[in-house]
């Protein structure tokens, strides 16, 4: 039992390894799904796809989209849902826009403020859910709710309409467009700077996913959290921290659109909850929570930005872009369902051939 | 002799007016495995939450490395080195074993904001650990949810004695695993035990706690029913200490008496 001739041991390693290591990939599902989209495109469309300007069209949508699926799939590797991320890009957006044009703010407090509505919200979430013990689903199912309905409300109580416009005469504008989105032209070719922010925020989420201590703990508590607590982590904290790193996200988004738009809508990001969940799945996040990967939630977030601009450049009816999500949703749970039970499977037929040669 | 790491005296621990453990005494010595037996009822659960500091005696003392000891919380008897493997282990199934190893005592490097985990450093200290428990980890980064029940057990096992455990109570570690695997938790309860560890075995079954015991408490109804050395006690003895003696024979007889009787037809 104890030491079988190590060279042997190491041959099993390398089989074991192998299989495993390509299908304990979480994103090999996503990266698929990517690649046979984009040949898809680059077959129906050739001419618009295949060029340094179809690349600049994709990556625009998906930079935000991006942002916002990293941040709900470290949500969901949690163990949580927050339904409130995508009208919270309208509420940010609202906030600074109102106190910007309304109250005369420099712009800059006007997105301070919002930043500390947005902490606010996302701590609230996360206590609440921890203190009910409600499943987070309908916890934040109501945010999402109280906060449409003040977007709207609000907005029309103070400016008569659901619509804020002039940001750009507020002070303190240019910088804040500088800062959160702008155009670069780069190749002939004009760039969002969002498309920067992320693949800095994925880069460093991943890394802080997998390689610091808090990034185990997010998945410790999505995996199990009483047992996470038996062993001395800060289940709390973490899951709390996670609804407001969500709500920051829904906050930096919401600052991009309004500095692009130079103006707000009390409609914006109404529905869009969905689509990030959906991505963070694509990207091989479980609904269960405790396994999951940022950088395969920008994939899921590329996959879509695909889908949105290449369904208009084949000339379909841009009405088939949701038939598409549900279709993509319902291949990744497959797909994510398959690649764990492969995963799985492998490693106990391992452990049975090690016992039975045992 | 030597003296015992860990010791109740006279403990009492009542929930409202049922007395869940009466006047109960029993000695856990280092290097040793002392193995606490009982039939469902018998106050096995309660006494082991005493000793993890899940529950405090109503009355007695808790004595540990000599000095009288009360403990609010299971953190603060694990501080002192009391480790509790519970039956649902406190493991993570769909992470990786040295994640898991280290969950809540992460070993980091590097400087404020870089500040990282040490990750050579868990998987080399996982698979070093296991192997002095005598278990081979080909692999540290297999999710827990693959490895079979045995390995579980003795994955929480080193664990427990990796972070400096003096006492390690073990709740029925063996109760729902085949013959092979719950060879294999025994082999590492032997390894705990051998590197001087205070271990703490509750078992329902005599043919588990024979081969390791040293020792053995047997409890019946929240009190100390027989607190013997292994020498003092053959194998079939305390089967018959286990199974309840009087009570088994007085089953045979009923059971016997059901089966002369005459079926009623309604």
């Amino acid at each position: 039992m104890t030491t079988t001739t190590a060279s042997k041991a190491d041959e099993r390693v390398a089989q074991v390894g192998f299989f495993r290591g390509l299908f304990r990939r979480v994103e090999v599902g996503a990266l698929i799904g990517a690649i046979v989209l984009w040949s898809l495109f680059a077959i129906v469309a050739p001419t618009n796809w295949i060029s340094i300007t179809g690349l600049s069209r994709i990556l625009d949508p998906a930079s935000t989209w991006g942002i916002m699926a990293v941040a709900v799939a470290l949500l969901m590797i949690g163990g949580e849902f927050d339904l409130s991320t995508g009208v919270m890009t309208g509420t940010t957006g609202l906030i600074a826009g109102l106190l910007a044009t309304r109250a005369g703010w420099p712009l800059w407090l006007g997105i301070l403020v919002a930043l500390i509505f947005a902490l606010l919200i996302g701590y609230l979430n996360g206590f609440m859910v921890i203190r009910t013990g409600l499943p987070s689903f309908i916890v934040t199912l109501a945010t999402f709710f109280i906060l449409r309905g003040a977007n709207v409300g609000v907005t029309r109580l103070v400016t008569d309409q659901v619509y804020v416009g002039g940001i750009d005469k507020a002070a303190g504008f240019d910088s804040a467009r500088a800062v959160f989105n702008t155009g670069i032209t780069l190749f002939g070719v004009e760039w969002r700077s969002s498309i920067l922010w992320w693949v800095v925020i994925t880069v460093v989420a991943s890394w802080f996913l997998l390689r610091t201590k808090v990034g185990s703990w997010i998945f410790a508590v999505g995996g199990d959290t009483t047992a996470s607590r038996n062993v001395g982590v800060p289940a709390t904290r973490v899951k709390i921290g996670l609804f407001m790193t969500t709500a920051v996200a829904a906050w930096l988004v919401g600052m991009m659109n309004i500095v692009r738009l130079r103006s707000a809508v009390g409609s914006q990001g109404i529905g869009q909850e969905f689509y990030y969940i959906i991505m963070a799945t694509v990207g091989g996040c479980l609904l269960t929570g405790g396994y999951g990967s940022v950088v395969g939630a920008s994939l899921g977030a590329v996959i879509f930005a695909m889908a949105f601009t290449g369904i208009p450049f084949a000339g379909w009816d841009t009405d088939w872009f949701f038939s598409f999500l549900g279709i993509m949703l319902l291949a990744a749970v497959l797909v994510n369902n398959y690649t764990r039970k492969r995963a799985t499977e492998i490693s106990v037929g391992a452990a049975k051939a090690r016992t039975e040669g045992a | 002799m030597k003296a015992p790491i860990l010791e109740v005296r006279n403990v009492t621990k009542m929930f409202g007016s049922v007395i869940a453990l009466s006047d109960v005494s029993a000695r856990v010595y280092p290097g040793e495995v002392t193995c606490l037996l009982g039939d469902n009822g018998a106050g096995k659960s309660t006494l082991i939450k005493i000793l993890s500091g899940v529950h405090q005696p109503t009355e007695g003392d808790y004595i540990f490395e000599g000095e009288r000891v009360t403990f609010n919380s299971p953190r603060e008897a694990l501080a002192r080195g009391i480790a509790t493997v519970y039956q649902d282990l406190s493991l993570i199934p769909l992470m990786p074993v040295w994640r898991n190893f280290f969950l809540g005592s992460e070993p980091e490097k590097g400087f404020g904001p870089f500040k990282r985990y040490d990750i050579d450093f868990a998987r080399r200290t996982v698979r070093d650990e296991m192997a002095k428990m005598g278990i081979d980890v080909r692999d540290p980064d297999q999710p827990v949810g693959t490895m079979s029940g045995g390995e579980r057990q003795s994955i929480a096992i080193s664990r427990a004695v990796y972070f400096g455990a003096k006492v390690l109570i073990l709740d029925e570690p063996t109760a729902a695993l085949g013959v092979k695997q719950a060879g294999i938790v025994l082999h590492y309860i032997v390894q705990a035990k051998r590197r001087g560890l205070g271990v703490i075995f509750i078992t329902h079954n005599p043919n588990h706690a024979y081969p390791v015991a040293d020792h053995f408490v047997i409890l019946r109804r929240g009190r100390v029913l027989a607190d013997y050395q292994k020498e003092e006690l053959p194998q079939d003895e305390l089967m018959n200490l286990m199974a309840g003696g009087e009570d088994l024979v007085k089953l045979q007889q009923e059971l016997a008496q059901l089966e002369s009787k005459p079926i009623l037809v309604v």
